[in-house]
């Protein structure tokens, strides 16, 4: 090989640097884990206080974006606005008016796990933050 | 089941076993989705404007209030207003149908301008992202999550119904209703015949504050309001030698 | 074969800069028009297209003027093409790219233009156009590129890039064809009301970009001294000289309709921008007149030989073909076709300095992709032995 001994070093400092994301993971203390805050008071929907997500909270944690794009297409191409949820209860399917009527603090519920997994999704651009931590509603 | 449940659940089930809870996998699926069962059907939603009764700014503005407060429809000045719903004269309104020796009364009336919610309509036609869309019951509807803000739509509307978002529209809404959202800017947007409301058994905002002045109902149900008011008043339609079918009626 | 836009003379390295300072002011006015929407334009609810949309459609003419020489070189065995019809390709290629960004500029959502290929609408001429200008785009690219590497080395122009090239004429066609229906098939916008629009649109593409492509091969000729010989620059001011006059026939057709049939619909855009309405003053009225004054003066100039075959006269004469063509189409098309509007009222659009700004980045960036994709094709001839001067 030509110039073995610049190339070869070349692709070994690349790697690292490559995958220095993972090594200066493994080598730095565990990662601070996001502390959402639940909402505390329970809501009515359909004439029944509830205090339960609409599916368990893990399944929540990680599926909640494909239910709302879910949600948005049977109520706005379907015109099927209720949720039918795996136990049985109803709801009706909207961000603002179902989810956000719990998780009415945006700060402390959305942006503290997007914030921490990066992630800006732009629901809010159109979606009504309720009133009281309205901090980007101008 | 449909297919893309499938794939969601699918999705959903390889998330939670990485999380390493298991929990809800089997309940999730047997979620299903209810249209209201008081919301109102029809195979063919059409609006009766009577604007002998409708005549003045004065008669108007309470109307296009009530729909721009629900749907928070900002004012922003012209050229680059929105407009879901707005008033003008019939030299402009009905610009195919030119007439120097109109009687003083037409001449000064103000004639409602809404989207016509075609039955064949050019902007659905056009857009390139499925992004507006006829639902089952006939209304034109935009989804403002998949639109990608070309304007395809506004150059092939015949009647100027559309409003694109040049700008951020939010500093523009005075009066903000906390249940319905904005929307964004760049990003195309009209009235919609409150799909929203008539899905939960209420009929469109305007209707409701015209006193019946605006009728809407079902046009292929021949005892629906519409079709009772029709078949004793002679109407007349914006640009109906388009072929787009528009579905507002203009007693005169 | 890309080592080859490394090397080059001072003046080359100094229009790279000067391009791409250019390209970097653009892009820094397009992230403020990213924030801030596209009130940053001189766009209107009335009229909801303008400069970005016309210099997309001048721009897929231009693009789909290579066909000029492909058409003769391959059905008509005209050998004098050969030699530059690998300037043609990537012209079109840089054609073909800026028409991508000006529709991406237009856009109010450009992160969501993938949509248009998730949710696929074939009802949509735009979904066929973005369709049929990616696939002119890989057409021109693949034919380019793999001629250009056969020929340097001498060896025969394998058989499946010969298929691809009689795709490519036919290619071509459906480019401008798509891109005269996204007007022609809207109801109530008068203008665009019209059959005749695609053949315009052809017609005017025939003259304008063979005209662009001549005197760019006029100034290569200059800077690098390759001659694309005197055939070539002869036979291609024939074909810009009939296709001009086909587009100014077209004009009279539609004037023809619009004045003798006496229909409103039909004359009121053409009398807007010619004459403006009612006193409203509308600067394009000088632009159109402007136009026609040179439209008249370039088909005279190239339609009688002995002016079209003097070297002094014929820049003239393309210079003048390519402003009257790109007022036509680039400005009066889309002014003309947004007022009257659907209520028959009238309306001044003038683009804005930051829309013009973005529009010149992306004229940038189509000049560096040309120069960078011409700089290849010369230095692969040079280097596969073609002479650069030719003794006709």
């Amino acid at each position: 090989m030509y110039n073995a001994k610049f190339v070869i070093p070349g692709i070994i400092v690349f790697a690292g640097l490559f995958t220095a994301p993972f090594w200066i993971n493994m080598l730095s203390s565990s990662h601070e884990e996001v502390k959402v805050v639940l909402p505390a008071e329970p809501v009515t929907f359909f004439g029944e206080a509830r205090s339960e997500c609409v599916e368990p909270r893990e399944w929540m944690a990680a599926n909640h974006m494909e239910l709302l794009l879910e949600w948005r297409d049977q109520a706005l191409r379907e015109g099927k606005r209720i949720y039918v949820a795996s136990d049985g209860k109803k709801w009706e399917t909207s961000l603002q008016n179902t989810c956000m009527a719990c998780h009415s603090n945006k700060a402390d519920f959305c942006d503290k796990c997007h914030n921490a997994n990066s992630v800006n999704p732009y629901c809010w651009d159109c979606h009504v933050i309720p009133q009281g931590n309205n901090h980007e509603f101008e | 089941m449909n297919s893309s449940r499938r794939y969601f659940l699918k999705v959903a089930g390889l998330s939670t076993f990485a999380l390493a809870a298991g929990a809800a996998r089997a309940e999730a699926a047997e979620a299903s989705y209810e249209a209201y069962p008081e919301g109102l059907k029809a195979h063919r939603w059409a609006m009766v404007i009577d604007t002998r009764r409708i005549q003045t700014p004065e008669d108007m503005r309470p109307i296009v209030e009530a729909c721009h407060k629900v749907h928070n429809v900002p004012d922003i000045p012209a050229p680059r207003e929105i407009k879901w719903i707005w008033d003008d004269t019939f030299e402009h309104a009905f610009a195919n149908d030119p007439d120097p020796m109109l009687p003083e009364n037409i001449e000064n009336r103000r004639f409602f301008l809404l989207c016509n919610h075609c039955t064949n309509p050019s902007c659905v036609r056009v857009c390139p992202a499925g992004a507006t869309y006829k639902t089952a019951d006939g209304l034109v509807a935009i989804d403002y999550h998949r639109c990608v803000g070309c304007r395809f739509c506004m150059a092939a509307c015949p009647y100027g119904s559309r409003s694109f978002n040049f700008q951020d529209p939010r500093p523009f809404i005075k009066d903000l209703n906390p249940a319905y959202p904005t929307r964004m800017r760049g990003v195309v947007e009209k009235c919609t015949f409150c799909a929203e409301r008539l899905e939960k058994g209420l009929m469109p905002a305007c209707v409701e504050a015209s006193n019946g002045a605006i009728m809407f109902g079902d046009l292929n149900d021949p005892n629906s309001i519409v079709r009772r008011v029709l078949s004793k008043n002679f109407s007349i339609r914006r640009k109906p030698e388009l072929g787009t079918d528009p579905g507002v009626y203009y007693i005169i | 074969m890309v080592e080859k836009v490394l090397k080059g003379s001072p003046k080359y390295y100094i229009w790279l800069l000067f391009l791409l300072a250019i390209i970097g002011y653009a892009f820094i006015v397009y992230v403020f028009q990213l924030i801030y929407g596209l009130q940053m334009t001189g766009l209107t609810r009335n009229t909801s297209w303008g400069f970005y949309i016309a210099q997309f459609t001048y721009l897929v003419g231009v693009a789909a003027a290579a066909v000029m020489l492909v058409l003769p070189a391959t059905f008509h065995h005209y050998h004098p093409y050969h030699r530059v019809i690998v300037f043609a390709e990537f012209l079109a290629i840089g054609a073909v790219i800026m028409c991508m960004l000006f529709i991406v500029v237009d856009m109010g959502q450009p992160q969501r233009v993938l949509n248009i290929i998730l949710h696929p609408t074939p009802n949509s001429v735009m979904f066929w156009d973005a369709t049929v200008l990616c696939g002119y785009l890989l057409l021109n690219a693949v034919i380019g590129w793999t001629s250009l590497e056969h020929e340097s080395r001498h060896v025969p122009v394998p058989r499946w890039v010969k298929v691809l090239v009689v795709v490519s004429i036919f290619w071509a066609f459906s480019i401008h064809t798509v891109t005269a229906f996204l007007y022609a098939g809207l109801p109530g916008r008068h203008y665009w009301l019209s059959a005749i629009m695609a053949a315009r649109f052809l017609a005017s593409a025939f003259c304008a970009g063979p005209s662009i492509l001549l005197l760019s091969l006029l100034l290569l000729k200059r800077l690098s001294g390759f001659d694309p010989g005197k055939s070539v620059v002869k036979s291609l001011s024939i074909t810009i000289a009939y296709a001009m006059g086909l587009n100014m026939f077209f004009y009279v057709l539609e004037l023809f309709t619009a004045f003798y049939s006496g229909i409103p619909g039909h004359a009121h855009p053409i009398v807007f921008i010619f004459n403006g309405h009612e006193g409203l003053n509308v600067w394009l009225n000088g632009w159109m007149w402007f136009a026609v004054v040179l439209a008249f003066a370039s088909i005279f100039l190239l339609a009688i030989p002995k002016f079209r075959n003097n070297m002094k006269i014929l820049p003239w004469a393309l210079v003048m073909l390519i402003i009257a063509s790109w007022i036509d189409k680039g400005l009066g098309l889309l002014i003309g076709g947004f007022s009257p509007t659907p209520y028959e009222t009238y309306e001044v659009y003038t683009p804005t300095f930051w829309e013009i700004s973005i529009g010149l980045g992306i004229f940038a960036v189509g000049a560096l992709v040309v120069t960078l994709l011409w700089k290849i094709a010369l230095e692969m001839k040079r280097e596969g032995g073609e002479p650069f001067e030719l003794a006709e």
